[in-house]
């Protein structure tokens, strides 16, 4: 476990040991020609317990497996599911796939960008929101669909975007509460 | 008129997918159990070539055939890949089948394992599907209890076992050479082929890729048998086809409808027509690789090969519908900035190619061309084409070419006479302000974000059009319908 606190900078120990017993739990072997293809599942891993993949984390990874940083690196920048910056508390998402962009997903986006003033994969000043576009979530036939955490809206126009950031704030104040 | 007919969603919605009770009572694992102790593994390879079974994740490559090459390899370890990655941003029919039907994905996967002579099968998921990465963790744990999976399944010699493997977020890796790169940890950069996944695919090892909806039609033509399969679709494609129908039609969702139904029939019958009493321009199938289908060819048959002749495709299911009110240069649009965020960037036809195409496009949205540009489009498109390394470059100048081939007037009328007949593309529209219908009321002019309207109150007001950014803040505000667009 010393080489678990080698790296630790700045986020909490316990997730770094979360993640450190979800690699021991796969039994890799070192030797194993084929070690590389569990490095994809053990970011997702990651990603869901620090919620994004900052070098401190990449480099816990690629010690662990065994594998360089560069590579590690390499695959995380290749894939859009991997962030290494850290998301809003709330996270809005516009899905822009065929079915929702054909029924106006794009002015939706745009409404919330300009109420954020964010860009699509911004975050808030405050850390509070952040805005992404999804593709298809399967619900085309509420298409435009915008996601918030769990929650589905569908049928969305942009007038409709000032209620649903008044649900955002709501969640966001509530979040900080159960802090 | 013709029904829909149910094979790949058989299931779904009529037997609970998280009980493998419901599923064996509904024949589930009767073909299993036919492959196994009546059948040889070359005898269900026949069965399946004889089908005529295509495969369901776009290129319809026949599935025997595929499964022939892998059986035929001599390897100590051969993989059954189930492509579950479904990329294209509009569809969902390989979600609905793994979260609707999921042992009869694990079934159909241990039958190719069994005539290829393969003892491991993984499904490479994408991550953003977890209702049906929890259904599949469960299905799987208790079809071991139950001896459908496993060790010496059912008491033979044959053995198999099925994990999951996780996407994240590339639609490229969809793509098979590319998807097996991501299951061996790597980028999911595409590969030349060949050689193809059958002789060396996934570490090496002969490999078979085939997608969800493939899979779900496995077990039902084992049961029925292949004349029963052949006697549903037409002679070059037999079968039915899932489509997630979508856009401005009454009835969205999911279809099965069997090859060789009009677009006509699906449309006006099942789909229920266009909403709003709008009048239709096109669908398009096939996604970011397709092609739009329009007026003059809704009574063309629907199957591989005629969609392909009409400078469309099959692709995975994806099927817009759209109207009146859609410009097809910008929807053309929409799937060039979907590729160009999707390129992997190896190869420079399709990483440098597609921007440079979108940039002619944005010229023609904006006002900006001249009609020199329709030639460079159309050389730039060729050029990609040839000389792009995987589908992906490939097909991505489809969408320009086949809206350039069906709607060449719209592009016209972009360029000529700087007009978008949709009023979509922003920079060709132009607001004013009907004398005889302003009353002065000056709601315009004060929501107006660059301040271009003048007026004085009770007054007909004026918009400076050099000013004016096109927003379309003023036109929503208008009370007295007194602004129109053009
Ligand atoms: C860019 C690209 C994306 C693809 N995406 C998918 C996909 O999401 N799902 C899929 O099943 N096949 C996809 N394919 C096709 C696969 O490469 C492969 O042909 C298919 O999985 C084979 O299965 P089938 O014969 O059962 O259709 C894609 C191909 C390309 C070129
Ligand atoms: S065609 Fe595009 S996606 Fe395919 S290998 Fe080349 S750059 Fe990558
Ligand atoms: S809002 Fe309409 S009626 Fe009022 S000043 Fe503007 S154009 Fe005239
Ligand atoms: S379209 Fe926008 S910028 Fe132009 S006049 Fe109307 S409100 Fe002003
Ligand atoms: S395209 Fe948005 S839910 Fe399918």
């Amino acid at each position: 476990m010393s080489e678990v606190t080698e790296y630790k900078k700045i986020l909490p120990e316990e997730l770094y040991r979360k993640l450190d017993s979800f690699v021991e739990d796969l039994g890799i072997d070192s030797k194993d020609p084929r070690k590389k293809g569990y490095l994809i599942q053990v970011l997702h891993k990651a990603q869901s317990l620090f919620g994004y993949l900052p070098e401190e984390v990449q480099k816990f990874v690629a010690r662990k497996l065994g594998v360089c940083h560069s590579e590690v690196s390499g695959v995380i920048s290749f894939y859009n599911f991997f962030t290494t910056l850290p998301k809003g508390k709330v996270n809005i998402s516009i899905c822009m796939g065929t079915a929702c962009f054909v029924r106006g997903s794009e002015k939706v986006l745009k409404e919330f960008e300009n109420f954020l003033h964010i860009k699509s994969g911004g975050v808030t000043s405050d850390g509070k929101f952040s805005l992404d576009v999804l593709r298809c979530v399967g619900a085309c036939g509420l298409a435009p669909v915008v996601m918030v955490g769990d929650r589905v809206y569908g049928n969305v126009n942009p007038k409709m975007v000032g209620d649903i950031m008044t649900d955002c704030i709501k969640l966001a104040n509530s979040m900080e509460e159960n802090k | 008129m013709v029904k829909q007919v149910r094979i790949a969603l058989r299931n779904c919605g009529r037997v609970n997918p998280e009980s493998i009770e419901d599923y064996i009572n509904a024949r589930g694992y009767e073909a299993l159990v036919t492959c196994l102790f009546d059948k040889k593994p070359a005898d269900v390879i026949n069965i399946i070539t004889e089908s005529g079974l295509r495969g369901r994740g776009g290129g319809g490559f026949p599935t025997g055939i595929k499964w022939k090459a892998a059986a035929a390899e001599v390897s100590d370890e051969k993989f059954i890949i189930c492509n579950a990655d479904e990329g294209d941003p509009g569809a969902f029919m390989d979600r609905a089948v793994l979260e609707g039907d999921t042992h009869s994905v694990l079934e159909a996967m241990t039958i190719a394992g069994y005539s290829v002579g393969a003892d491991k099968g993984i499904i490479y998921i994408r991550a953003e599907y977890p209702l049906a990465i929890e259904r599949i963790k469960k299905a799987i744990e208790i079809s071991k209890e139950y001896g459908f999976l496993g060790k010496n399944i059912l008491g033979t010699e044959f053995s198999f076992d099925i994990e999951l493997k996780y996407g994240a977020g590339a639609f490229v890796c969809g793509e098979e050479t590319a998807l097996i790169a991501s299951i061996e940890g790597k980028r999911g950069e595409p590969v030349v082929k060949p050689p193809y996944p059958a002789q060396k695919g996934l570490w090496g090892k002969p490999t078979i890729v085939n997608n969800v909806e493939t899979f779900a039609n496995i077990c039902p033509i084992i049961l029925n048998g292949k004349d029963w399969f052949r006697s549903i679709g037409t002679q070059k494609s037999p079968g039915t086809k899932v489509f997630a129908l979508a856009g401005k039609i009454n009835n969205v969702g999911l279809i099965e409808i069997p090859m060789g139904m009009t677009l006509r029939n699906v449309i006006d019958n099942i789909g229920g027509g266009i909403r709003d009493g709008k009048e239709f321009k096109a669908v398009q199938t096939g996604g970011p690789s397709g092609g739009c289908i329009t007026r003059e060819n809704l009574d063309t048959p629907i199957d591989y090969d005629n969609l392909l002749s009409i400078g469309s495709m099959m692709g995975s299911g994806g099927m817009i519908v759209m109207d009146e009110d859609d410009c097809m240069v910008n929807f053309a649009k929409f799937f060039l900035e979907f590729t160009i965020d999707e390129s992997c960037g190896k190869c420079a036809p399709c990483r440098v190619g597609n921007k440079r195409l979108l940039e002619l496009l944005e010229k023609v949205t904006n006002g900006q061309a001249t009609e020199e540009i329709i030639p460079q489009i159309e050389q730039l498109c060729a050029t990609i084409k040839k000389a792009s390394l995987c589908g992906l470059g490939q097909t991505s100048p489809n969408p320009v070419l086949s809206t350039l081939r069906y709607f060449r007037n719209e592009y016209d009328e972009h360029i000529k006479d700087k007009k978008c007949r949709s009023k979509v593309c922003k920079a060709l529209l132009k607001y004013e302000i009907v004398p005889d219908k302003c009353n002065g009321c000056t709601r315009c002019a004060r929501s107006c974000p660059v301040q271009c309207i003048s007026g004085k109150v009770k007054e007909v007001h004026t918009i400076d059009q050099k000013a004016c950014i096109k927003c379309g803040v003023c036109y929503t505000n208008c009370k007295f319908n007194a602004i129109i667009v053009s």
